[in-house]
C-alpha cells in the first residue's frame, strides 16, 4: 500500500478502501476488476490513478463515486461506509459530497452554460436567485464570466471543459472525481483544466483523477498505479 | 433551474417525437369524444323525436265483455262498453305530473260497421294526431282534409277494391276514400280510418272514445311512472305500457353506447401502448443523460418526476386537442351517421373527462419507462466503461 505523504499526515482521511474486491461476471469467467485493494486518501490531497486499460481504474472511480458497489470490502468517504447506505441515500450522498468531471464532459446540448451548471443544483432546496448566483460564481471561478448564456456548441472545447468543472464544483463538494479530464482535449486546453483542478485542490477540495497521461499525473501529489486490479508497489 | 425546467427544456428538443406522441393521443381522445358526443346526441334525439316511434301507452276502458282486438291488445266491444272513455278524459291526461313528456295523445273510437255487405273495423281518429303518431304510414293518395274523408288499410282496400278518390257510404252517410295506406303488417291494414267526430256520429256515440294511444318518453323517469299517473286520473280505464317502440330505439342507442365503451377501451389501451413505446424509446435515447442526472445526485424519484412531467404536458395538450377534434368530428358526422337533427351539445364535463383521461393514459403509459429510467445505472454517464 502506498503511504500518505507527510503534508497530509495531520489531516483527516477523506477516502479509505478496505480490502475492496470487485468482480464482474463475464460471459464465461468472472473478471476481477479490483482485488483486495487497500487505499487511503487524505483530506485535501490530489491523487492521480494511473494504469493501462483494464487495470481497474474506471472501476475504482465509479466505486468512489457511490455508483458501483464492491463485491467485497468497504469504502469509506469522510468516515461514512457509503455502500451501507440505501439507494436513494447514495444519490443524496453523491449530491452532497461528490463533484464529477466526466471524460465526455456530458454537457446537455439544449442547456446554456449557466443552466448546465444549475443542473447540479436542480434538486437542491435553495431559492432560485441563490442557485443562479452560485452558478454564475462557479462559472466566474473557471473564467467563463460573460458566457453564461451560451449553448455548449457556441463554446470552444476548453470552455466546455470549464463548464463541466464549474458544474462539478458549484455544490462545493469535498471530493472531486475526474475521469480522464484531459483525454479529449488538445494540449493547451488540457493544461488549463489541470490548472483548474490544482486551483480547486489548493482551496481545500480533495481531487481524485483517473488518467493515463503522465504529465497530467504530475499535477497530483501522489500517483497510485493500478495493474490487473491491484495497486502496484 | 428546477426539475420542471429540465423537463420543459427537454420537451423543446426532439420536437418530432413529442408532436407524434401528442397527435397519437389527440386521435385516440378524438375518437372517444366523438363517439360519446354522438351517442349522447342520439339519446337526446330519441327524446325529442319520440312521435316517430309510435305510441307506448295504451288507454282502454275497464270492461268485462270483450270482443275486438287492436294491436294484440284486446279492447272493449263497441256494442257494449264504448263511452266509458270520453274526450273530456283527454284533458285530464294532459294534466298529469309528467305531461311535458307526452308527445302525442291520439284518441280512437272503434266499431264494426257494414260496408259493401261486409262488416269492417272502423276507427275514428283525429287525423292530425294519428299521422304524427304513425309517421311510418305510406300513403297512396292524399291526407284527409275534411271530416268526410277516410283512409283505408291496405288489405281492406284490396278486399273491397277501394281506390283513392272513391265514394263510399257508412250507415247511410257519404264518405270519400282520400288515400290507401301502404301495407305495414299491422292491424292498420284491415281498418278504415275516418274522422273521430264523424265516427262518433255514424256510430251514435257522441263524445265516445274506445281507446287512447299516447306517445311519451321519460328519459329521466320510467314510462311505468306515467302509466301510474294516468291510471290515477282515469280510474275507469286500464292503462298499459307498450314498450317495444321506444325500448327498441333506446336499445339501439344503448348498443351504440356499449360499442362506444368497447371502442374507447381499445383506443385507451392503444393510446397507453403508444405512450409506453414512445417514452421507452425516449428513455433509451437519454440513457447517458439520465446517468448524468443520477451521477449528479438525482434520486430515482427525481428522474421519474422529469419523465412524468414531460408525459403529463404532452398528454394535457393531446387531451385538449383531442376534445376539440372529437367535437368537430361529432358535429360533422352525427347528422350523417346517426340521422339526428339535434345539434351536438358542448358538454364541459366531456372536455374535462377527455383531458383527465388523456392525462391518466399518459401517466399510466409512462409508468414503466419512468421506472426503467430511474433504475438506470448512473455509470451510464461514464461512457468509458
Amino acid at each position: 500500500m502506498t503511504g500518505i505523504p507527510l503534508p497530509f499526515a495531520e489531516k483527516g482521511t477523506m477516502i479509505e478502501l478496505k480490502n475492496v474486491t470487485k468482480t464482474y461476471n463475464g460471459d464465461s469467467l468472472p473478471v476481477h476488476a479490483l482485488q483486495d485493494v487497500n487505499l487511503e486518501v487524505a483530506e485535501g490531497e490530489f491523487v492521480a490513478i494511473m494504469g493501462p486499460s483494464g487495470s481497474g481504474k474506471s472501476t475504482m472511480l465509479t466505486l468512489l463515486g457511490v455508483m458501483n458497489p464492491p463485491t467485497r470490502g468497504h469504502v469509506f468517504v469522510d468516515g461514512i461506509d457509503i455502500y451501507s447506505l440505501g439507494l436513494e441515500r447514495r444519490a443524496d450522498f453523491r449530491h452532497e459530497y461528490i463533484g464529477f468531471i466526466f471524460q465526455q464532459l456530458q454537457l446537455l446540448p439544449y442547456l446554456t452554460a449557466e443552466e448546465n451548471v444549475l443542473l447540479a443544483l436542480a434538486i437542491a432546496r435553495k431559492p432560485r436567485g441563490e442557485k443562479a448566483a452560485r452558478a454564475r460564481e462557479a462559472l466566474a471561478q473557471v473564467g467563463l464570466a460573460g458566457k453564461e448564456n451560451r449553448l455548449p456548441y457556441q463554446l470552444s472545447g476548453g470552455e466546455q471543459g470549464r463548464v463541466a468543472v464549474a458544474r462539478a464544483i458549484v455544490n462545493q463538494p469535498p471530493l472531486v472525481l475526474a475521469d480522464e479530464p484531459t483525454g479529449n482535449l488538445d494540449r493547451v486546453t488540457g493544461t488549463q483544466i489541470l490548472d483548474l483542478l490544482r486551483d480547486l485542490n489548493h482551496r481545500g477540495q480533495t481531487v481524485v483523477m483517473v488518467t493515463h497521461d503522465r504529465e497530467a499525473a504530475s499535477y497530483a501529489h501522489r500517483t497510485v498505479n493500478l495493474l490487473d486490479g491491484r495497486i502496484a508497489r | 433551474m428546477r426539475l420542471v425546467d429540465v423537463a420543459l427544456r427537454n420537451l423543446r428538443r426532439r420536437k418530432g417525437r413529442k408532436i407524434l406522441l401528442m397527435l397519437g393521443l389527440t386521435m385516440g381522445v378524438a375518437t372517444v369524444v366523438s363517439l360519446i358526443a354522438i351517442t349522447a346526441t342520439m339519446r337526446a334525439d330519441v327524446a325529442t323525436k319520440l312521435d316517430e316511434y309510435g305510441a307506448n301507452i295504451l288507454i282502454v276502458p275497464r270492461a268485462n265483455d270483450l270482443s275486438l282486438s287492436y294491436g294484440g291488445v284486446t279492447v272493449a266491444s263497441a256494442a257494449y262498453d264504448v263511452g266509458e272513455l270520453s274526450l273530456a278524459d283527454l284533458d285530464r291526461i294532459q294534466g298529469i305530473e309528467n305531461a311535458r313528456n307526452i308527445s302525442v295523445v291520439s284518441p280512437k273510437l272503434l266499431g264494426a260497421i257494414s260496408l259493401a255487405g261486409r262488416s269492417v273495423l272502423v276507427a275514428g281518429v283525429r287525423f292530425e294526431d294519428e299521422l304524427r303518431l304513425k309517421q311510418w304510414w305510406d300513403l297512396d293518395g292524399k291526407e284527409p282534409s275534411t271530416p268526410q274523408e277516410a283512409l283505408a288499410g291496405w288489405r281492406l282496400a284490396q278486399a273491397l277494391h277501394l281506390r283513392p278518390g272513391q265514394e263510399i257510404e257508412l250507415e247511410g252517410q257519404p264518405f270519400r276514400v282520400a288515400g290507401i295506406l301502404g301495407e305495414n303488417g299491422s292491424q292498420d291494414d284491415d281498418i278504415l280510418f275516418v274522422d273521430l267526430a264523424s265516427a262518433q256520429q255514424v256510430m251514435g256515440k257522441p263524445g265516445g272514445v274506445s281507446l287512447v294511444e299516447v306517445a311519451a318518453l321519460c328519459t329521466e323517469c320510467p314510462v311505468e311512472d306515467m302509466v301510474e299517473q294516468i291510471s290515477g286520473v282515469l280510474p275507469q280505464a286500464r292503462v298499459t305500457a307498450l314498450r317495444q317502440a321506444v325500448t327498441l330505439r333506446m336499445e339501439t342507442v344503448g348498443q351504440l353506447g356499449r360499442f362506444a365503451i368497447a371502442v374507447s377501451v381499445v383506443v385507451i389501451a392503444i393510446g397507453a401502448l403508444v405512450v409506453l413505446t414512445t417514452m421507452l424509446g425516449a428513455v433509451a435515447e437519454r440513457r447517458q443523460e439520465i446517468g448524468l442526472f443520477r451521477a449528479l445526485g438525482f434520486r430515482q424519484q427525481h428522474v421519474m418526476r422529469i419523465i412524468f412531467v414531460e408525459a403529463a404536458l404532452i398528454s394535457l395538450a393531446g387531451g385538449f386537442l383531442g376534445w376539440l377534434v372529437g367535437m368537430g368530428m361529432a358535429i360533422l358526422l352525427a347528422p350523417q351517421l346517426a340521422n339526428v337533427t339535434l345539434p351536438v351539445a358542448w358538454d364541459w364535463w366531456l372536455a374535462l373527462g377527455a383531458i383527465a383521461g388523456a392525462l391518466l393514459i399518459g401517466l399510466l403509459g409512462s409508468l414503466y419507462p419512468a421506472l426503467s429510467a430511474a433504475r438506470l445505472d448512473p455509470t451510464n454517464a461514464l461512457r468509458t466503461l
